[in-house]
């Protein structure tokens, strides 16, 4: 089932490496920013993959990018920005709460509420059918009684 | 003379395969009509039709299948199936597997996977209502019928072309794996598997008649299509794990959760057909999630199949198959939720249950389980949506999982163990509470000390204890059972005396303990990514790698760049392997083959890129402690599935078949 990955890196003419040596950057710290942030930008090609795991050339490109910028003093904001700015949302593999995708983010926790209030209901209106008939009144009980031994006395069909 | 002939019957071969298929679908359109009279009309006949329909039906596709494999096995290249995805060089497991390994023959297996269910339920079925049989084996055969058409009408594996070439394109080489010949079979049994649910769903929604024994019967099939389907997506993620060539192992990727769908609405649905089988409550609930774990399935073949999730647009620019198997799905879905809101009500609740009880804790596992299927549904489908509707595109990638799938599941897991513990109707939850001190305290133990040893973040050291906690709670109720015992053997008596659903139970539930914490472990993981020499020695955790030598190998239809590797500890060589790079003559592609060993339950991962002029090579290297424990944990869910699927109480129909067997003997 992963054809759609597959298909994806066929498009490539030829497979180069995700993250290489000679792209890092020389700042350990400013390199695990770069790949942090790299971690959350989409492989505009790819099925899902971000560009820090894609292998596509368009990734390392992208890579370039985002180390350029952070060498030239960006913020990680500044550089996805930037990024949103050149490429769009389609981008960001985090997206971004705003008019178009508020309901992407709020939908989740609306069906876990709304599951849990139907069930509250439904429990409430279940017991409230159910209660009555849990206790037997005393002149019930004594009917039993005499069913029950009267029962013991001849088989029932 | 003698080539003239082989050719003349091969085409007899195939062109019979395409008959058979034919075939099938008229059988199958009968066996969709007659016994659904016969079940309403009552006419013993009709009804009577389905199992050898069903049998035969399932003998015709095989046939079919065992057609196209038998023209990939001798290359007849005039099947312009096989001419666009073999090789006559290609090795004979990759030729077989490569039936499936393109949309067409996928497709088939799909049918040939639905039929033999059909089957299997037509010859396994003797203690079952005849109506109800006949209603189940009905509706299995629609889907069949509409499959069916849909391979025939849109994708037809059969179509020839005249002269043949004289050699195959290849299959893709990141195809070319045994990943092939296990992934895609296991993931369709288990997609495929809860068709039987589904149709057991409608037959009890079309006759009205629902009950414990109804829910017995459909156990066993939500089992097996659940370890299938597990073991399915196990074997996928570990699949892109060797090779994608990092070691990433899940994306969020539409595709893997087209398969994640189903698998937790058929979760739930095993948890919630547990209450009704025990109970006969939450009987509505249970038909529900049989139409949509099904549902979902079809879903999931509609996304991988149609085009639709590489662009909205490139669904809308070759539509045919797409508008097919949407218009497949909008019958099936559709007609079932319909069906469902015009006759669940004729259906009786049954058992009520305090808040708190066994019964209470598995509607909280299905609503926390439904609510987490619909997070994964929407991450999946609302690109596709927000960009027909507005034209704006979005990604949704792990980063929005994480945040949602991630929250909705940690009381899943925290609440597992204690659900297990909990009496039916009602339970304690204080005195489940304390028989969990333990665990518990383990798990906090689990987490300090690991925080401690290993430093970093604190999620990875946290996660684990979280899993530690529910691998050994998982078994607390078992252990309390066995406690008491006098004596060694009377445990193992004990131990042995136990349903074996409870043992199932403990099985799954720690796999998923397991798994947790292997991902968890992911945390830390050591990862280099440097330029080296042959000779050079790199770090990778608590192991050394050296590249002995880098040379060239040749294969069956590729040549690949071996780098010969030892890995040290201590200055002692405790493991050898060969990292590569393949370059396929055919399809002019290269692939990278990560070079992997385990050691423990950790791997040592690595990677490699072509040599330098300087003589160095870049590699990506990997030490990824526990790592193991994701895929064994899989295992071990299946495991628990197993066992419960050989519970005594499941077996109760094959009970009567034999004492019938043994009367009609006697009577002979």
């Amino acid at each position: 089932m992963r054809f759609i990955l597959a298909l994806c890196l066929n498009l490539l003419p030829s497979l180069c490496f995700a993250v290489q040596p000679g792209e890092m950057l020389a700042d350990p710290k400013l390199e695990t920013r770069a790949r942090e942030i790299s971690a959350e930008l989409r492989c505009l090609v790819c099925q899902n993959q971000s560009i820090d795991d894609s292998d596509a050339g368009l990734a390392r490109d992208l890579r370039l990018l985002v180390r350029e910028r952070l060498r030239a003093g960006d913020d990680d904001h500044q550089v996805r920005d930037f990024l949103v700015q050149r490429y769009g949302d389609f981008i960001l593999l985090k997206p971004p709460f705003k008019t178009g995708t508020f309901l992407l983010w709020l939908l989740p926790f609306g069906v876990l509420l709304a599951g849990a209030g139907a069930l509250v209901a439904f429990a409430r209106s279940r017991h409230i059918q159910t209660a009555p008939a849990t206790g037997l009144s005393e002149a019930e009980q004594a009917r039993l009684k005499a069913l029950l031994e009267t029962e013991g006395t001849k088989p029932s069909l | 003379m003698a080539a003239v002939k082989s050719h003349e019957e091969h085409a007899v071969i195939v062109e019979t395969g395409h008959y058979a298929l034919v075939l099938a679908l008229a059988l199958a359109i009968v066996q969709g009509l007659a016994p659904l009279v016969g079940a309403i009309r009552r006419d013993g006949e009709l009804m009577a039709m389905a199992q050898p329909a069903a049998v035969m039906q399932f003998l015709l596709v095989a046939f079919s299948f065992g057609a196209l494999t038998y023209s990939y096995v001798t290359s007849d290249f005039s099947v312009t199936n096989v001419f666009e995805n073999s090789h006559s060089l290609k090795p004979l497991i990759y030729k077989i597997s490569g039936v499936w390994g393109n949309h067409e023959g996928s497709m088939l297996l799909w049918v040939l996977i639905l039929a033999a269910f059909g089957a299997t339920v037509a010859l396994f079925s003797r203690g079952m209502p005849d109506d109800l049989r006949a209603l189940v084996l009905a509706v299995q055969s629609w889907i069949a019928a509409a499959f069916l058409l849909f391979v025939l009408l849109t994708s037809n594996p059969f179509a020839r072309l005249d002269p043949a070439p004289i050699d195959g394109r290849d299959l893709n080489p990141l195809l070319q794996d045994p990943g092939l010949a296990i992934h895609p079979p296991l993931l369709y049994i288990g997609y495929v598997g809860f068709s039987i649910t589904f149709s057991f769903a409608l037959a009890a929604l079309i006759s009205g008649r629902i009950d414990a024994a109804w829910a017995r019967y459909i156990r066993p099939w939500t089992l097996g299509a659940w370890v299938f389907l597990t073991l399915g997506i196990a074997m996928g993620s570990y699949w892109a794990y060797y090779t994608l060539g990092w070691g990433g192992f899940w994306f969020w990727d539409p595709v893997e959760n087209a398969s994640l769908l189903p698998w937790l609405a058929g979760t739930a649905l095993l948890h919630s057909a547990a209450v009704m089988e025990k109970r006969d409550a939450l009987k509505i609930w249970t038909i529900f999630l049989a139409i949509l774990a099904f549902s979902l399935s079809l879903l999931g073949t509609f996304l991988v199949r149609s085009g639709v999730l590489t662009s909205v647009h490139s669904f809308a620019s070759d539509p045919q198959r797409g508008i097919f198997i949407l218009a497949i799905l909008v019958f099936f879905i559709g007609g079932s939720l319909a069906l469902f809101a015009f006759r669940a009500s004729a259906l009786k609740p049954g058992g009520i249950f305090a808040p708190v009880s066994r019964e209470g804790a598995l509607v909280l596992n299905n609503l926390l389980l439904t609510t987490s299927c619909a997070t994964v549904f929407i991450g999946t489908l609302y690109p596709l949506a927000l960009e027909a509707v507005t034209g704006e595109k979005i990604s949704v990638g792990a980063p929005f999982f994480n945040l949602t799938f991630g929250p909705l599941f940690i009381p899943i897991l925290l609440a597992m163990p204690i659900g297990q513990m909990l009496a039916w109707k009602r339970g304690d939850l204080l005195g489940a509470a304390q028989r969990l001190v333990l665990a518990t305290a383990l798990g906090v133990v689990g987490t300090l000390v690991l925080y401690a040893l290993r430093g970093g973040d604190v999620v990875p050291a946290v996660l684990a204890g979280l899993a530690i906690y529910l691998t050994i709670g998982s078994f607390v109720e078992i252990a309390g059972r066995l406690s008491g015992a006098p004596s060694a053997s009377a445990v193992l008596a004990r131990a042995l005396g136990l349903p074996r659903s409870a043992w199932g139970a403990a099985f799954a539930h720690a796999g998923v303990g397991l798994t947790l914490f292997g991902l968890a472990a992911t945390g830390w993981g050591v990862e280099r990514i440097v330029s080296v020499k042959p000779g050079e020695a790199v770090s990778a955790g608590p192991y050394e790698v050296v590249i002995m030598s880098i040379a060239p190998r040749e294969g069956p239809n590729y040549n690949e760049l071996v780098a010969h590797t030892q890995i040290r500890e201590g200055g002692r060589v405790i493991a050898e392997i060969d990292p590569s790079r393949r370059s396929f003559t055919t399809r002019t592609m290269v692939r990278t083959e990560a070079g992997i060993v385990t050691l423990g339950l950790g791997q040592v991962y690595m990677n490699i890129a072509d040599v330098r002029v300087d003589g160095a090579i870049d590699l990506r290297l990997y030490w990824k402690p526990y790592v193991a424990l994701i895929w064994i944990g899989a295992l071990v869910m299946a495991l628990g599935g197993l066992l419960s699927m050989s519970d005594r109480r499941l077996r109760i129909g094959i009970a009567k078949r034999a004492a019938a067997h043994v009367q009609t003997a006697a009577a002979e």
